[in-house]
C-alpha cells in the first residue's frame, strides 16, 4: 500500500450526553479515493470534522498529512481542500449575494498557484450562471460551485462530505468522472456517501462506520469476501439494527 | 468538457493579497446589501437634513453643529456595531466563517479585512456627512487628529461590541438585538436630542453609554473649544478592552 494521508486512531467525541463517535480508526492512502460509508448519524461528518481541524477529539489521534489538524497553519490548509456538506445543511460556507464568479475568485486569491477561474467554470459547467448570487443557484449547482472552491487553489488531498447528494444522474456521472481525474491528477479524494454504487465505482478503499465505529474496511473487493457480495449487503449486514 | 491539470500545486498567497481579496469581497457584499445601505447612508443623512430644518426639538443653536457630531456617531454605530454584528451573525450561520478557517486565510487575516472594510465605508459616511453639514451651515472647529482618534476608538468599541454579539447569539437573535440597540442607543445616546434632557442620575448611566462618548467628544472637539475630553477617551477605550476581551473569549465560530 502507498503511504499515508489520513490516519484516525482510536478516535472519541461526543457532544454534550451524546457520543458521536466510540473507538473510530481508519486510514486514507495517498493519491486513492476512499469512501467514507455510514447510516445517517453513523458519525461520518464528525470524522471529517475531526480531519479538518474543524473538530478536537475528546481521546485519540488524527494525522492528515503528517500532522494534527488542530495544530497546523496556512500552509497545511492550502495542501487540504474542504467541501462541507450541502444538502439539508443551511450552512455551505459561501456567501448567498456573492456571485460564482466572485466567490470562486475569492478563493482563488488564497492560493499562489490557483487553477484558472474561468477554465473551472467551464470545465464543472458553471460558465453559465458565473454572473449568478449563490441563492440563486440550484442545488445541483451549489454542489458544483462548492466543489469548484474546494478545487480552486490546487490542493493535493481533498475532504468531499456528501459531494453527490440531491445530484441528477448527468451531474452525478459528470461529477465520479471528474473524481477519477482528481486521482490520476494524484490528488488523495476522501469522501463521504449514503450511495453503494458511488463507492464501488468510485473508491479504492471502503471505509464502513456504524454507531461511532469502524465496522470494516479495504477495497470493494475484499468487503465482498469469496462468495462475491454486493457493498449494498455487506453494508446492509453491518449496520442493520435489531428492529 | 475543457481539460484541467488538477495536478496538486497547493501554496498559500501571500497574506497581503489574501487579505486585499476578503476586504474587496466584505466591501462589495456590504456595499450590495440594501439594509445595510439604509442603515449606514440613508438613515444618518436624512437624520442630520430633518433635525437640522424641523424644528423637531428643542436643539442648542446652531442645530447643525450640534446634530453633525452626533450623526457622525451614529454613522460609525450604524457600520461598526450594527451592520458588523449582521453581517457577521449571518456569516456564522451560513457556515462562511467556517469554511473560510479551512482555507490559507488566517482568522487575524479575517478580521483585518472586516476592520477594513469597514473603515472604507466609514470614510465614505464621513466624507457624505460633511458635505451635507458644511451644505447645511455648519463651521466645524477643533483638530482633524482629535476626531480621527475618537472616531477609530469609537469604531474598534463598536466593532468588538458587535462580534461579541455576532459570535455570541444565533443569527436571527443578532439580527433582532443589533437594531434594538441600535435604536436605543440612537435615542439615549445623545445623538439627536441633548442627554441635559434626561435627569441627573440618567444622564450620569447614559454617558457612560459607547455611543454617547463618542458624540459627547466630537462634539467638544468640533466646538470652538476644540477640547477633546478625556473621559469620553477613557470610556471608549474600556468598552474596547473589555467588549475585546470578551469577544476573543466567548466568539464561537460557528
Amino acid at each position: 500500500m502507498s503511504s499515508v494521508a489520513v490516519e484516525v486512531r482510536d478516535v472519541h467525541k461526543a457532544y454534550g450526553d451524546t457520543r458521536a463517535l466510540a473507538g473510530l480508526s481508519w486510514q486514507a492512502p495517498e493519491g486513492a479515493i476512499t469512501a467514507v460509508l455510514g447510516r445517517n448519524g453513523a458519525g461520518k461528518t464528525t470524522a471529517v470534522g475531526l480531519c479538518t481541524g474543524r473538530l478536537r477529539p475528546d481521546q485519540g489521534s488524527v494525522t492528515v498529512l503528517g500532522a494534527d489538524p488542530r495544530q497546523t497553519g496556512a500552509a497545511w490548509r492550502a495542501r487540504v481542500g474542504v467541501m462541507p456538506q450541502i444538502a439539508g445543511s443551511g450552512a455551505a460556507g459561501v456567501y448567498p449575494s456573492a456571485r460564482v464568479r466572485e466567490a470562486l475568485a475569492l478563493f482563488s486569491a488564497f492560493a499562489a498557484q490557483p487553477l484558472p477561474v474561468d477554465s473551472l467554470l467551464e470545465r464543472l459547467d458553471l460558465t453559465g450562471v458565473a454572473g449568478k448570487p449563490w441563492r440563486r443557484l440550484s442545488g445541483g449547482e451549489q454542489q458544483r460551485v462548492s466543489l469548484a472552491l474546494t478545487l480552486v487553489g490546487r490542493p493535493e488531498l481533498v475532504f468531499l462530505d456528501e459531494p453527490s447528494a440531491g445530484l441528477d444522474l448527468h451531474a452525478r456521472l459528470s461529477m465520479w468522472e471528474l473524481l477519477e481525474e482528481l486521482r490520476a491528477s494524484g490528488v488523495t479524494v476522501v469522501l463521504t456517501t449514503h450511495t453503494m454504487e458511488e463507492a464501488e465505482r468510485l473508491a479504492d478503499h471502503v471505509v464502513v462506520i456504524d454507531r461511532g465505529r469502524t465496522v470494516a474496511a479495504g477495497t470493494v473487493a475484499e468487503l465482498a469476501g469469496n462468495d462475491r457480495r454486493s457493498l449494498q449487503d455487506v453494508f446492509l449486514e453491518l449496520t442493520s439494527r435489531p428492529t | 468538457m475543457t481539460a484541467l491539470d488538477f495536478t496538486p500545486a497547493p501554496a498559500a498567497a501571500p497574506v497581503l493579497r489574501q487579505v486585499g481579496a476578503q476586504t474587496r469581497m466584505e466591501l462589495r457584499l456590504l456595499l450590495r446589501n440594501g439594509e445595510q445601505l439604509l442603515l449606514t447612508i440613508v438613515i444618518p443623512t436624512l437624520l442630520l437634513l430633518v433635525f437640522a430644518k424641523a424644528p423637531i426639538a428643542d436643539l442648542p443653536k446652531p442645530r447643525v453643529d450640534f446634530l453633525v457630531p452626533g450623526v457622525l456617531a451614529l454613522a460609525v454605530m450604524s457600520t461598526a456595531f450594527t451592520g458588523q454584528a449582521i453581517a457577521t451573525g449571518f456569516e456564522r450561520r451560513y457556515g462562511v466563517l467556517r469554511r473560510l478557517a479551512t482555507t490559507p486565510l488566517p482568522r487575524a487575516g479575517l478580521l483585518a479585512a472586516k476592520t477594513t472594510a469597514v473603515l472604507a465605508v466609514e470614510v465614505l459616511q464621513v466624507a457624505l456627512l460633511v458635505i451635507v453639514g458644511l451644505a447645511l451651515g455648519w463651521s466645524p472647529h477643533g483638530s482633524a487628529a482629535d476626531v480621527a482618534l475618537l472616531l477609530v476608538l469609537g469604531t474598534v468599541a463598536f466593532s468588538t461590541l458587535g462580534l461579541l454579539m455576532a459570535g455570541t447569539l444565533r443569527a436571527e437573535a443578532t439580527l433582532a438585538a443589533a437594531n434594538l440597540v441600535y435604536l436605543l442607543l440612537l435615542v439615549l445616546g445623545g445623538v439627536a436630542f441633548p442627554l441635559s434632557d434626561f435627569g441627573g442620575g440618567v444622564r450620569h448611566v447614559l454617558e457612560l453609554l459607547p455611543i454617547a462618548a463618542l458624540t459627547d467628544g466630537l462634539r467638544a472637539s468640533l466646538s470652538t473649544s476644540a477640547s477633546l475630553p478625556l473621559h469620553d477617551v477613557v470610556t471608549l477605550c474600556v468598552w474596547a478592552v473589555v467588549t475585546g476581551v470578551l469577544a476573543a473569549r466567548l466568539f464561537r465560530w460557528e
